[in-house]
């Protein structure tokens, strides 16, 4: 059918208007900004440095252990925030110890990199989830240093190794990374997953009743005694020894942490996980968290949870840290890729179980 | 007069959710996106607006129901008519199952269904961690087709509007 001549101007009009669209929809998408970073990029990027993809399990973190228990609030914490996980009380706690990394069948001698996932099940259905490391500090302060890593840490094909000449130049040019390293290098390592104190990494807000606002961090402390990692001889350690040594001390009795919140002072950095807060400041106990059962993934029920530090209750929010959001999107992006490939049995099952 | 326009109620419900739905799929698009704030930001925003979406699109589908819509004009050919009817079909399976699609992901994936700080939605599926994988790839697979459907419909109104002349576009927007 011929178009009429005096009609083409109005197609014109309706090609820009339906372009226009496209257009603002291209742009909130991303397609016009290839450099925007996103959940998937830095997904994408974790599996670069893990070399491949191990389908159903998380692209860091992925080798864990599940335990369950409970947190015993002494009320302390209420003075700072209305979370309703802070009143005088018991909340049921579902949690994931696990190893750095992105090899579910890794070596624990080779992955001294320990971390915690907590969901706290709060009344009325809130939830308050957590993912707290081993080391005060994060290894990088922001999203896009983050993925520069992850790059500079793929495997070499001709080794299976990444090239150390790219890992030295980005610490070079990091001095917050170096001081990450350093830390792991010098610093005495907690040799267990239930002596080692875990650290919130980022700042978060609390919020009291009265709407008052505070940046706070908070980490909990064990009650077991400290006892160094022995880091001459982790190659001769059994494969699964962290893993097989929590599960054997939580059927002694049950693990207890105490959570303890601290308070900014005034120029405190809010912003970046690379920086500790130095000095003096304001702690304040707000209850014990106890874990009294423990068990490999397919036997216990915290792998196909999230722990999305942003899940958060009334009462606390995130801080302007720009690691915060960029976890949060990296997580999800991670969530949905292992939960379409289903779940896969964990390394410890898979050896023949809890011994 | 009634008869060639849609009844008020249908004509507010459609340029309401017509302005919340393209500000949805602007914003699922653009939080999958990114890593900053505004990742959190726009997820905060995603889920109340779903829900609003959903309850809308049932009083919408309630409205259609029970008002007759103006007929197409008399020559219009056949499968225009059918494109008209079949995508309307569409527009509406997509306003109701995209949100409920939403709702059951996130209950599978063992999420809360946080509308606002301190107010979660009940979970409508049990915590089911592959099936929030394929539910999440259809929520994603399903905004892409609404959006094209969008274009298209919006495209077809714009031709009634501009070419045909036909009083199809002043049904809805007189």
């Amino acid at each position: 059918m011929p178009v009429p001549t005096r009609d083409l101007p109005r197609y014109a009009l309706i090609l820009a208007i339906l372009g226009i669209v496209v257009l603002a929809f291209a742009w909130a998408a991303g397609f016009l900004s290839p450099a925007r970073i996103g959940g998937g990029t830095i997904a994408d990027a974790l599996e670069g440095a893990n070399g491949k993809v191990f389908p159903g399990f998380r692209r860091a973190h992925a080798k864990g252990l599940c335990v369950t228990g409970r947190f015993e609030a002494n009320g302390a914490g209420s003075e700072i925030s209305r979370a309703a996980l802070f009143p005088k009380g018991v909340v049921p706690v579902i949690g994931r110890f696990s190893t750095g990394g992105g090899n579910p069948a890794a070596t624990d001698g080779r992955n001294v990199f320990h971390a915690l996932g907590l969901r706290f099940a709060l009344p009325d259905g809130e939830e308050w989830r957590m993912a707290i490391d081993h080391t005060p500090i994060f290894i990088v302060s922001n999203p896009a240093d983050f993925l520069a890593l992850q790059r500079a840490s793929v495997p070499d094909p001709a080794t299976g190794k990444p090239d150390p000449e790219r890992m030295k130049a980005f610490a070079a040019a990091h001095p917050e990374t170096q001081a990450f390293l350093d830390y792991m290098k010098t610093a005495p390592l907690p040799a267990s997953f239930a002596n080692g104190t875990y650290y919130s990494i980022n700042a978060f807000r609390f919020i009291d009743a009265q709407g008052r606002s505070r940046l706070v961090r908070w980490q909990f402390e064990p009650e077991a005694p400290f006892a160094a990692l022995d880091k001459a001889t982790l190659d001769k350690r059994p494969k699964d020894f962290l893993f097989h040594d929590l599960l054997a001390r939580v059927k002694q009795g049950p693990l207890r942490w105490h959570m303890v919140v601290v308070l900014a002072n005034p120029g405190d950095r809010s912003d970046n996980a690379t920086v500790r807060w130095t000095g003096s400041h304001r702690t304040i106990d707000v209850g014990t968290l106890v874990l009294d059962h423990a068990a490999t993934e397919v036997a216990g029920n915290c792998r196909d949870y999230n722990y999305d530090p942003l899940i958060l209750p009334r009462g606390v929010a995130a801080s302007d840290d720009p690691i915060l959001a960029a976890r949060s999107a990296a997580y999800s992006a991670s969530f949905r890729r292992r939960a379409i490939e289903g779940p896969h049995p964990d390394a410890i099952t898979t050896a023949g179980g809890a011994r | 007069m009634s008869q060639d326009r849609f009844a008020l109620p249908a004509r507010l419900l459609h340029w309401l959710m017509a302005v919340l739905i393209l500000a949805m799929l602007l914003i699922g698009a653009g939080m999958v996106s990114t890593t900053t704030a505004r990742y959190p930001a726009l997820l905060a925003w995603h889920r109340p607006l779903g829900l609003a979406i959903l309850v809308l699109a049932l009083v919408r589908l309630a409205v259609r129901l029970t008002h007759r819509p103006p007929p197409l004009p008399a020559d219009l050919p056949a499968i225009q008519v059918a494109a008209a009817k079949g995508s309307h079909i569409l527009l509406y399976a997509l306003m109701i199952a995209m949100p409920l699609i939403g709702w059951a992901m996130q209950s599978a994936g063992g999420y809360p269904i946080v509308l606002w700080k301190g107010v979660a939605l009940f979970p409508i599926l049990p915590h089911a961690v592959q099936l929030y994988g394929w539910l999440r790839l259809l929520h994603g697979l399903l905004a892409y087709a609404f959006f094209l459907l969008i274009l298209g419909h919006l495209g077809a109104a714009l031709f009634h509007a501009l070419i045909r002349r036909d009083g199809v576009f002043r049904s809805m927007a007189g």
